[in-house]
């Protein structure tokens, strides 16, 4: 690594409409070759910082400094002029053409002035990725190659078009812990090749197994910037959320002589018409007890959520709820019996992000007294009194009851879920993936809720990719493996690495079932 | 039934596909690039009307297909300017276009020619008809490849051009992209209603192209409604070809044989309400057809998925 500075930001502010200071005075030096993580909560400003330095947002005031020239980025074009590409959270591919095509996309190779020439495109990428110890199917269509390797093509995108400086914008989030080695590889394997790397993040354990310097974030200001091997974890935590300790919830010990709310007997979901991808599952949930569900994604812990919040059917076995079945209810059913389910994309299925917080917040209960005055007519005086309390309640940032929620951060939406979810009758919650996303306040607030319910005698069934999180809430592990229960386990009494051997299917503790049954 | 029969329907077949084929292409451009134009019956009344129109003011068709242009061109900047401007939806922009397409050539045609109905005159000078003549002593292809209006081979040569235009140059890619994934093209910093406005302007245009031959191919003169749901079928051949403009061609050529067929077994007797049906009956087979076989092709893809286990996964 080289010591030359190539990337100076000096005193960068930035006020949007209403008055929300996104960065102030914000500092960042990066030099070259190397990977400089910035890590902060959501709202801290590191995607302002971003944007301004992608160019599709504009300073108020500071300067920017690029081999230690002035410059201002302009728009994203001018951005990428300079040799800074970035790598957004959401794939900015088109699905029906191949690799090939979305990385040259825009800056094709030309034959003849008019045809495009892919013969030279195939050739100059080809180049790129034996550089870089890539590989990729170039041929592929991109709807039909995994995340990881979409999250590749991106990459190597970025690079085609000249990007010297590389800006990752939550790549982990989306990967599986063996794409998220992979794409470490290639970071190192790029700045090896003095590319350099600027690298968001809230996982900060992928923050100091990768990056060289840190910088911290809070409330618009660069904090500090470390060196990332005179730093912990704790540290960086403190500076982070501003206090000692990382996570302020706990679960308490409890008797587990409670009756069981939920058992599963052999419940197999079809995926097709001859395969499963729930297989022959068997557990129960007791009263005011988390268990969790460990799983690699896709390995059938959706589909099974699913198949018990009643969404899709269950093609064997039985279930029971506080001991009679409940085989076949609809989901309308299941919810009046208090089984609520908090999904895994609370974009898609979780909240309808067209409609606002308080639509949202009743729309399972439009046909409840008092949110309507006769038969057919909304009582939106009810309605948004309630979603006030909610709003209150659950620390929703937002302007109000109207705002549309598609407008919110990732975790204020995800609070307006768990709060329609917690407001209604619920004995029994099916939760995904609560806190994928999320910083660390909002994840210990939404924990904090799952607590919460826990003590009030909810059974609660927690399916999640975060071992972290499994451990710190719940009061037993189940490992979840195509489809299969392969483990199950008390948290004190098992680390997360042995956990993570049955994720991967390097060990069972079941006999194996045939894949077709 | 003879020879001479079927070659005669053929003949036929292949010159009523053209407004299909040309309009179709433009409705094609139209879909790859996200607002799928649904006035091409419309743009293509437009087109007629006014090609009538230049024709007969200077009594040539050149100027014709130029006035055809240039009003199918104005009436896509309408369509432009509520769709991507304005960003109103689509089909209702779309059927308020048909509809008003249907209307104002009646009110033109009274303002300007002073009639109902139809309109035709002496001055009105048609599109002529190409001769190949070393085709003369070749019997069959003879009776279904020659003496067709110049738009026919037009048609033909146009399929292969925007073949080339969609899968050859940045521009297909380009109209792809902004229907398919409009955030992944402008983070390349190229402009996604730029493109929509040329695929936009390429659809009148084409469209306008299809109106002239219809009024100045072979009839030479201006019906009211004349287009009388072609711009539909040629909607239904966009869809059944995707954006592919081979399949497209091909589907469009079927319906023009289905319309050659309609006209010629009129004089044998069958009622014409039922020979007049075809067309559209052809249209709504083949669109069932495509139906079906796409749900026959998911339901394979999941039984080969299924008796691939343990399937692959992610990677």
């Amino acid at each position: 690594m080289t010591t030359e500075t190539l990337l100076r930001l000096e005193n960068i502010n930035k006020t949007f409409e209403g008055g929300v200071r996104a960065n102030r005075n914000a500092n960042l030096v990066v030099k070259k070759g190397e990977i400089h993580a910035i890590v902060g909560e959501n709202g801290a400003g590191k995607s302002t910082l971003m944007n301004i330095l992608y160019g599709v947002q504009q300073p108020d005031e500071g300067k920017i400094y690029l081999n230690d020239k002035e410059v201002s980025i302009s728009s994203a074009r001018e951005a990428k002029r300079l040799g800074i590409g970035m790598v957004h959270q959401h794939f900015m591919l088109v699905p029906s053409f191949t690799v090939l095509q979305n990385v040259i996309l825009g800056y094709e190779p030309r034959q003849n002035l008019v045809f495009v020439d892919n013969k030279r495109a195939e050739k100059k990428v080809k180049e790129i990725c034996e550089h870089y110890n890539l590989t990729i199917p170039l041929h592929s269509l991109v709807q039909d190659v995994s995340v990881g390797i979409q999250q590749r093509v991106e990459i190597i995108k970025a690079i085609y078009r000249g990007a010297e400086i590389l800006i990752l914008d939550e790549p982990t989030a989306v990967l599986t812990p063996f794409e998220t080695e992979e794409l470490f590889n290639i970071c190192r394997e790029m700045v090896a090749k003095d590319k350099t790397i600027i690298f968001i993040s809230h996982k900060l354990k992928e923050v100091l197994t990768l990056s060289n310097k840190v910088t911290v974030m809070r409330k618009g200001e660069t904090l500090v910037t470390l060196d990332t091997k005179d730093t912990t974890e704790p540290e960086l935590a403190r500076l982070i959320v501003g206090r000692d300790q990382l996570w302020t919830v706990g679960k308490q010990k409890k008797s587990h002589d409670q009756s069981v709310v939920l058992e599963t007997k052999n419940v197999s979901v079809k995926k097709t018409f001859t395969s499963f991808c729930v297989k022959n599952v068997s557990f129960d949930v007791k009263a005011g007890e988390i268990v969790g569900v460990a799983g690699v994604e896709g390995n059938g812990q959706s589909e099974l959520m699913d198949a018990l919040a009643g969404l899709v059917p269950i093609d064997q076995g039985d279930v029971f709820f506080n001991g009679s079945s409940i085989l076949n209810k609809s989901t309308s059913e299941l919810r009046a019996l208090g089984i609520r389910l908090i999904p895994e994309d609370r974009m898609a299925t979780g909240a309808s992000v067209k409609a606002t917080i308080k639509e949202n917040l009743m729309i399972d209960q439009n046909d409840c007294v008092p949110f309507i005055s006769k038969p057919g007519v909304m009582n939106w005086k009810e309605i948004e009194k309630h979603t006030d309390e909610l709003i209150k309640k659950f620390n929703i940032v937002a302007q109000g009851p109207e705002t549309v929620v598609g407008t919110l951060s990732g975790g204020n939406l995800q609070k307006v879920v768990v709060a329609r979810e917690l407001s209604g009758k619920h004995t029994c919650l099916l939760v995904l993936q609560p806190a994928r996303g999320l910083d660390i306040g909002a994840s210990e607030f939404i924990y904090q809720q799952l607590l919460d319910a826990r003590e009030a005698n909810n059974a609660i069934l927690l399916v999640s990719a975060d071992l972290d999180e499994l451990f710190l809430l719940s009061d037993r592990i189940l490992v979840i493996y195509e489809g299969e229960i392969v483990a199950n386990f008390i948290p004190d009494q098992v680390t997360p690495e042995e956990v993570g051997l049955y994720m991967t299917g390097a060990k069972r503790m079941t006999p194996r079932i045939g894949s077709s049954l | 039934m003879n020879l001479d029969f079927i070659l005669d329907v053929l003949g036929t077949g292949l010159r009523m596909a053209t407004p299909f084929i040309l309009a179709g292409l433009g409705g094609l451009i139209s879909l790859s690039a996200g607002d799928l134009n649904i006035s091409l019956e419309g743009f293509m009344l437009i087109g007629a009307f006014f090609a009538v129109l230049g024709s007969y003011l200077f009594e040539s068709y050149l100027v014709g297909i130029a006035f055809a242009l240039m009003a199918t061109v104005i009436y896509g900047l309408l369509f432009g300017l509520f769709t991507i401007r304005l960003k109103a939806d689509v089909f209702v922009v779309g059927i308020a276009l048909n509809l008003l397409a249907s209307e104002a050539t009646v009110f033109f045609s009274r303002l300007f020619f002073n009639v109902r109905g139809s309109f035709s005159d002496p001055r009105i000078q048609g599109i002529p008809n190409i001769h190949i003549a070393f085709l003369d002593n070749v019997p069959i292809l003879d009776q279904l490849f020659n003496n067709h209006s110049a738009f026919v081979y037009i048609s033909w040569v146009m399929i292969f051009i925007f073949w080339l235009l969609i899968y050859r140059t940045p521009y297909g890619f380009y109209f792809r992209a902004a229907g398919e994934h409009p955030e992944a093209l402008g983070t390349t910093g190229i402009q996604v209603n730029k493109i929509r406005w040329i695929a936009n302007v390429i659809c009148s245009v084409m469209c306008g192209l299809a109106g002239a031959h219809l009024s100045l191919g072979y009839l030479k003169m201006f019906v009211e409604d004349m287009t009388a749901g072609r711009g539909f079928i040629a909607l239904s051949a966009v869809i059944f070809g995707g954006s592919n403009p081979i399949t497209m061609a091909i589907t469009s050529l079927l319906f023009g044989l289905a319309e050659g067929i309609s006209l010629r077994i009129q004089n044998m007797g069958i009622p014409s309400q039922f020979t007049l049906m075809l067309p559209y009956l052809t249209t709504i087979f083949a669109l069932v057809f495509r139906a079906v076989r796409k749900s026959r092709k998911s339901t394979t893809l999941l039984t080969s998925i299924a008796t691939n286990e343990p399937e692959t996964k992610g990677e």
